[in-house]
Formats: C-alpha cells, sequence, structure tokens
C-alpha cells in the first residue's frame, strides 16, 4: 500500500523526465541523420521526424497548442512543400556528387568552437553563487491557465498589431513565391 | 528534477546541428531543411522559458517564428525553383553567378 502512495508530483517529475529525454534523442539523433545523409529524401524524412519530436518536447512542456501547430503546420504544411520541391528538382546524378561543400571542414570546427563558448557560458552561469539557472518546478505548470485560450487571449489582446503583421507578411511570401515560381512567359 | 539547462542544451544541440548543415552541405535543399531546424531550437528555447516563468508570450513569439519559417520556406523553395530552370544545379557552389 504504502508503494502506492509515493506522491504524485514525484511521478509526474519523473515522467517529465522520461519523455524529455526520449524527445531530445529521438531529435538530436534525427537532426544529424539528416545533416549527414546522402539522399535528399532521407533528409526530409529525418527532418520530420526531428520536428515531430520537437513537437512532443512542446506538449511536454505544456504547450498543447503549439504542439498542434507544429504538426499541422510545420510537418503537414512545410514539409509537403519541401518534399515537392525535392520531387520537382531532385536529379539523379545529384546522388553521385560531392555532397559537402569544400568548406566542409572550417565550417565544422567554426560550429562545434561555437558550441564550446556557448556550453561554457551555460556551466559558468550554473557554477556562480545566487546567479544559476533557475529550475522549472510543478508550481510554474500549475499556474498557466487552460493553454489554447490563454494563447489565444495574449495573441489577441497584446500581440495584436505583431499578428496582423504577420499576415502581411505571409501574404507577402505568397505573392513572392507564386512569382519566383512562375514561368517566364 | 528538469531544469531550464536540459531545454537549454538540447536547444543549443539541435541549433548546432542546423548551423553544421548550412556550412558543410553543397545541396540547397538540405541547406533551407537546416535552417527549419534552427529556427526549431529557438522554439524550444521560448517555450521552455514560457513554461518557467508562466507566462504564455513566449509561445506567442513560437507561433510568430513558425509563421516566418513558412513564409521563408515559400519564398526559398521558390526561389530554388526558378535557379533550377535556369541553370540546372541545386548545389550552393555552382550558384556563382556574381562571382567575378
Amino acid at each position: 500500500m504504502a508503494r502506492r502512495r509515493i506522491n504524485l508530483p514525484l511521478r509526474i517529475s519523473m515522467l517529465d523526465k522520461v519523455l524529455f529525454y526520449f524527445f531530445a534523442g529521438t531529435a538530436v539523433a534525427s537532426g544529424v541523420l539528416m545533416v549527414t545523409r546522402r539522399n535528399v529524401v532521407h533528409s526530409a524524412i529525418f527532418l520530420i521526424t526531428a520536428l515531430l519530436a520537437t513537437a512532443g518536447i512542446f506538449l511536454q512542456l505544456r504547450a498543447e497548442f503549439l504542439f498542434i501547430v507544429q504538426i499541422i503546420l510545420y510537418v503537414g504544411g512545410i514539409m509537403v512543400l519541401f518534399v515537392f520541391v525535392i520531387m520537382l528538382v531532385n536529379l539523379d546524378v545529384a546522388l553521385q556528387q560531392i555532397q559537402f561543400a569544400r568548406q566542409r571542414w572550417v565550417g565544422l570546427f567554426v560550429a562545434l568552437a561555437l558550441a564550446a563558448q556557448v556550453s561554457f557560458m551555460f556551466w559558468t552561469s550554473g557554477k556562480m553563487p545566487g546567479q544559476g539557472l533557475p529550475v522549472l518546478t510543478a508550481a510554474a505548470a500549475t499556474k498557466l491557465p487552460p493553454n489554447s485560450e490563454a494563447v489565444a487571449r495574449s495573441l489577441f489582446e497584446s500581440y495584436l498589431l505583431p499578428f496582423e503583421i504577420a499576415s502581411v507578411l505571409l501574404l507577402v511570401a505568397m505573392i513572392g513565391a507564386v512569382v519566383m515560381a512562375k514561368k517566364r512567359a | 528534477m528538469l531544469s531550464i539547462e536540459h531545454y537549454l542544451f538540447l536547444s543549443l544541440a539541435l541549433f548546432i546541428i542546423g548551423v553544421v548543415g548550412v556550412v558543410t552541405r553543397r545541396n540547397v535543399i538540405v541547406v533551407l531543411m537546416s535552417i527549419e531546424l534552427i529556427l526549431n531550437a529557438v522554439n524550444i528555447n521560448l517555450v521552455a522559458f514560457s513554461r518557467l516563468y508562466g507566462d504564455v508570450a513566449g509561445q506567442v513569439f513560437a507561433l510568430f517564428i513558425i509563421a516566418d519559417a513558412a513564409a521563408e520556406a515559400a519564398v526559398g523553395l521558390g526561389i530554388i525553383i526558378a535557379f533550377f530552370r535556369n541553370r540546372e544545379t541545386v548545389l550552393a557552389d555552382e550558384m556563382d553567378l556574381l562571382k567575378w
């Protein structure tokens, strides 16, 4: 009986941890595979896995609305666009060509140096007395109201103007894409 | 207990993978996909801090970034199609019309 009464917050935090490591591992592994695959279609598939794993991270962070938006918009919309363009553009000869640019070792070195710098920054900020990065508590999660409602309220009250600007941006992008992809008459 | 550092390091890892993809790949489509991965890494940070402070504004900004990524993908892929029609290539280092 005593075993069944382990406190609920502890069990929730255990579950959070398991889900986080699962989704984070999936995202990082499929990101690496996406960058290293020779075939572009395989890269696209692995990008889809990485985006789905990110959606899982959003859900684990209690951002349900973004979880749905991520799946419908990214995985359903943008990735279909990518796969269409790959089908339109992909040449069979492209598979035989060298897939990495000449400056690949310099680029890799610069990226790893950047990673080392930022990790060092996180590490030192965690070591400083009283300056450590704060901890995600379970209380912060219960403070959030129902997610979609809260997002809508914030979006249409505090951020109405940016929302309108984003819609204009999407209109411009749509016209731009049509003009770009149109056949020259 | 998961701290914000877990999310920061996950986001950093995805960001760096995206940067490596952008600087090392020749295929422009893979470069565009790596940019999508970078934008996703930023979204993870925004949502993690939104959870940390119990403020939903971070999620709203993540929404804006997703809209931005959609616009960028549409225009970028349009440019790739237009370029492919003219030069029959999608490799970044063969796009050298402006190179002297």
